[in-house]
């Protein structure tokens, strides 16, 4: 009886396998930012399907302008510098919020909201600019594809602000609650995305576009 | 004031939908007239729409997929019955109903139908398994949900108002933009799956995270039971895939709506994107659907052979296999659509390679099966109709991954009776498997077994008397989708396809009556013990159903088949000395995934008939939802200790009988 109830409990001799002790649910704040890591994640892959897009239709501009005559690599190196800052000055908010400090906190997430505002607002320009020129999404399959991936890029940045300003909202009123923290936590996640995102559309769009 | 929406819409002069519509609605209006009146509004309000219980979540999305799957077998019905008129005539189905009506079944049986049932099931039992009192995300979980009947609405909306795709259940460029699709059912069509899809993509993140992160002491990943691993598979690939087809269907939306030129023919748009993108989606997406069902029968097959699932580690392993593989072979979708020989022989063979694990996974249950005291109840028989139905239509599966017979064979009844042979033989047979066998832990009484056998026969006999002519017509050269035909010798073939349809809607109506009659005789069937079938994962442990927290205390896990492993030593005699009860904290309720949704239909429906004001009116009601669901100043309630003991002597003492009496011998 004993051997057969041991045996039961190992019935394909894992051994080793088995010792590796497991404590548990893990608590809330990994739940929580794990489970937002993995949205992150399908996010990306989304994402890589608007740069595959891209990547086909690259050439594809149907006699109209290729990105070699349409993208000014300075107002793009503005609009790196403008969320690659707003991500330092966002993780300054983290600090300030681990440091329970309303006064830096809110101060950082001003700024990092008016960094963000401000590399909308190029890139606003930038589309207004191309539209006016005659090379709106519509001219080529190029351009639906800079304006879709480049654009889905903006509205994620513009859901962020939305999101930032909520949070700025919930911790003035209510203070860094647990609930809050995660919540913070992931906004954080969120905007550190948005700059890898931005990474790769300065490579593969603004660097590899250019010299097509 | 509202867009392309006017009277032309209805579509008067089409009695078919029109009546079918009708009834619908007379249904709809007479179940909510039934439920006010008799006061259980309340009820169904607090205790269902706005629940964020796994358990109840679970239940809502398998009676929407159930529901679903009489909307869209009676689509089948009608083009059963067309094709077998429809010889040298008309029929009675116009060719522009007949197509909305082949593109409405294949979308709403793949995405209402098997999606919210494996979900469903997932949902209900998985945290059970874990042992554990939640998913990771309760209220997350419950917008999911309703974001899917939000879909469902939308498609179902289309009967009466307007019109669906025409276009096939996926939506092929060029076919399907403005030039030649101009109504609004493509974007009946896309808009309900862009919504629909996020509440998937939620359930999949969710579910992930419950796997990973949240399974009880002990429970490491080698001793998950066997659906648990297929879940996290399965929810790994919608985590992946998913994203794709949201990707595509916007590309498609902006040519649609906006003029670019994804997959136009013109200014340098690419069709073959749109293959190569949304088959990167689809055929995980048929691993998405099979792999909870093949979790399924790997708890059904171990349980009723008496027996521990034989080569588990093999079973992990060929799981996680086919999560990785069925990224791999999307091409052999379009094999003739101009990749040339070498790049369809590489997807050819990987093709190939991926029913190596599905294999091992057949004899893994034949071999649990082998030598074991097999008890042959309803979900046995599922079983067992699945391994000898899943095996022929896996064969036809191979015999299409070859691209030269798939050059004959593509396009035609063939292929559509090869995925009806997985689908049907598969997921909708796992599925009724899990149905069967987790309804007693769902509700706390047992199907009535005798119209559930009757059911089995007549859908398994139904199924291949409707399938097994279109393999025949197939190989005649019989080309799917079609409206009307010329070529005598189909006929019979056709006419043998029918009965067998009315054999699965004799079936259907069993399984209807299975349930109107085992709610009837509940008290006869009840299930007093927790573990009805003598079963042996953690679901078991607790009772039927589960209280609201499932475990009161959460079980402490040491080897496999964990619940066996606690009836053998009789563990629970232990707790015949006083246990120490602690209040415990659940997530309160909340109607945010409900308020979400109506929020999410209103702009769905905006978004078609292009009413703009309605769009922006929706967005900042869903906005306004998310802002006061952040803002409330209580997640959780308690549970006092008192009533978590009540609940549970009451538990440990209807089982206590059964555990000493198995742990004794």
């Amino acid at each position: 009886m004993t051997l057969t109830a041991v045996a039961r409990e190992d019935p394909h001799h894992l051994g080793v396998l088995v010792d590796v002790a497991h404590e548990g649910p893990a608590p809330k704040r990994i739940v929580t930012g794990f489970g937002f890591w993995i949205f992150l994640l399908s996010d990306i892959v989304m994402f890589s399907c608007f740069f595959a897009a891209y990547a086909v239709l690259l050439g594809r501009t149907a006699g109209g302008p290729s990105g070699a005559e349409l993208f000014n690599l300075h107002s793009v190196a503005l609009e790196t510098a403008c969320l690659l800052l707003s991500s330092f000055v966002c993780g300054m908010a983290s600090i300030a919020a681990d440091e329970r400090n309303h006064f830096w906190f809110q101060i950082a997430m001003a700024v990092t909201c008016v960094l963000g505002l401000a590399f909308l607002a190029i890139e606003f320009h930038e589309f207004a600019d191309l539209v006016a020129r005659g090379a709106g999404p519509t001219r080529s399959a190029f351009l639906s594809a800079f304006f879709t991936l480049v654009g889905c890029h903006g509205l994620h940045v513009s859901a962020g602000i939305l999101w930032l300003l909520t949070m700025m909202a919930q911790v003035f009123a209510k203070g860094f609650r647990a609930d809050i923290e995660r919540r913070f936590l992931c906004f954080a996640l969120f905007w550190h995305a948005l700059d890898i995102i931005w990474v790769a559309v300065f490579s593969v769009v603004y660097l590899i576009g250019s010299a097509a | 004031m509202f867009g392309k929406l006017t009277w032309a819409a209805i579509p008067i002069d089409q009695p078919i939908p029109l009546v079918a519509g009708a009834v619908v609605l007379v249904v709809i209006l007479a179940v909510i007239m039934w439920v006010v009146v008799k006061g259980h509004l309340p009820y169904l309000w607090q205790e269902w729409i706005t629940s964020v219980d796994h358990k109840r979540i679970g239940v809502m999305y398998t009676l929407l997929a159930m529901v679903m799957l009489l909307r869209g077998f009676s689509d089948a019905i009608l083009m059963r019955a067309q094709q077998s008129v429809a010889f040298q005539s008309q029929g009675f189905l116009p060719p522009e109903h007949y197509n909305q009506i082949f593109s409405a079944h294949g979308t709403i049986m793949i995405f209402f139908v098997g999606m919210p049932f494996v979900i469903g099931l997932m949902n209900l039992v998985v945290p059970l398994q874990l042992g554990v009192r939640d998913v990771a995300f309760p209220t997350l979980n419950s917008v999911g949900f309703w974001l899917t009947a939000t879909g469902a609405l939308l498609v179902n909306i289309s009967l009466v108002v307007g019109e669906f795709a025409r276009t096939g259940w996926l939506p092929y460029p060029p076919l399907s933009e403005l030039t030649y699709s101009p109504g609004v059912g493509v974007d009946y069509y896309l808009w309900s799956l862009q919504i629909s899809g996020v509440g998937t993509l939620v359930a999949g993140i969710n579910l992930v995270t419950t796997v990973l992160k949240i399974r009880t002491k002990g429970m490491n990943y080698m001793r998950m039971p066997m659906f648990c691993w297929t879940t996290l598979a399965s929810n790994l690939l919608i985590v992946a895939a998913f994203p794709i087809l949201t990707a595509t269907l916007a590309m498609l939306l902006l040519d649609r709506y906006l003029g670019f030129h994804f997959f136009t023919n013109e200014a340098g748009g690419n069709v073959m994107m749109f293959m190569n993108l949304i088959w990167a989606w689809g055929h995980p997406e048929v691993y998405i659907l099979v792999l909870p069902a093949f979790g399924i029968f790997s708890e059904v097959v171990s349980t009723f052979s008496g027996k521990p699932l034989f080569g588990y580690r093999s079973m992990v392993l060929a799981t996680m296999a086919i999560c990785i593989i069925s990224f791999m072979v999307w091409l052999h979708h379009f094999f003739t659509m101009g990749a040339g020989p070498t790049v369809n022989a590489v997807f050819g063979i990987a093709s190939m390679i991926i029913a190596v694990p599905t294999g091992v996974k057949i004899y893994n249950w034949l071999f649990t099966m082998f030598a074991g005291r097999i008890r042959f109840t309803t979900p046995m028989m599922w079983s067992t109709g699945f391994m000898v139905t899943f095996a022929i239509g896996g064969l036809t599966g191979v015999l299409l991954a070859v691209p030269p017979a798939d050059f004959l064979l593509h396009n035609s009844l063939f292929l559509v009776a090869h995925f009806h042979n997985v689908i049907i033989g598969g997921v909708l047979f796992g599925a009724f498997a899990g149905y069967t066998y987790w309804f007693p832990k769902a509700f706390g009484f047992r199907l009535d077994e005798r119209l559930g056998m009757a059911a089995f026969w007549l859908w398994l006999s139904g199924f291949y008397l409707a399938f097994v002519p279109l393999y025949a017509v197939g190989f005649l050269g019989m080309t799917r989708r079609m409206q009307h035909y010329d070529i005598e010798v189909w006929r019979p073939w056709l006419m043998v396809a029918s009965i067998g349809a009315l054999l699965i809607l004799i079936a259907i109506i069993c399984q209807v009556l299975q349930l109107a009659v085992s709610i009837r005789n509940r008290e006869a069937l009840r299930d007093t013990t927790g573990d009805p079938w003598d079963g042996r994962s953690l679901e078991w442990a607790t009772s039927s159903p589960p209280p609201a927290f499932n475990f009161a205390f959460l079980p402490d896990v040491t080897g496999e088949d964990a619940y066996w492993a606690i009836k053998r030593h009789a563990t629970l005699e232990a707790s015949e000395k006083p246990r120490d009860y602690q209040p415990i904290e659940m997530p309160r309720n909340s109607p945010t995934g409900f308020v979400c949704a109506f929020f999410a239909t209103v702009m769905g429906f905006a978004l078609i008939w292009h009413i703009w004001w309605m769009v922006v009116a929706g967005f900042i009601g869903a906005f306004a939802t998310f802002v006061v669901f952040a803002w409330r100043d209580y997640d959780e309630y308690e549970i006092p200790a008192e009533e978590v003991a009540r609940i549970d002597r009451a538990n440990l003492a209807a089982r206590r009988e059964l555990v000493t009496a198995a742990g004794g011998s």
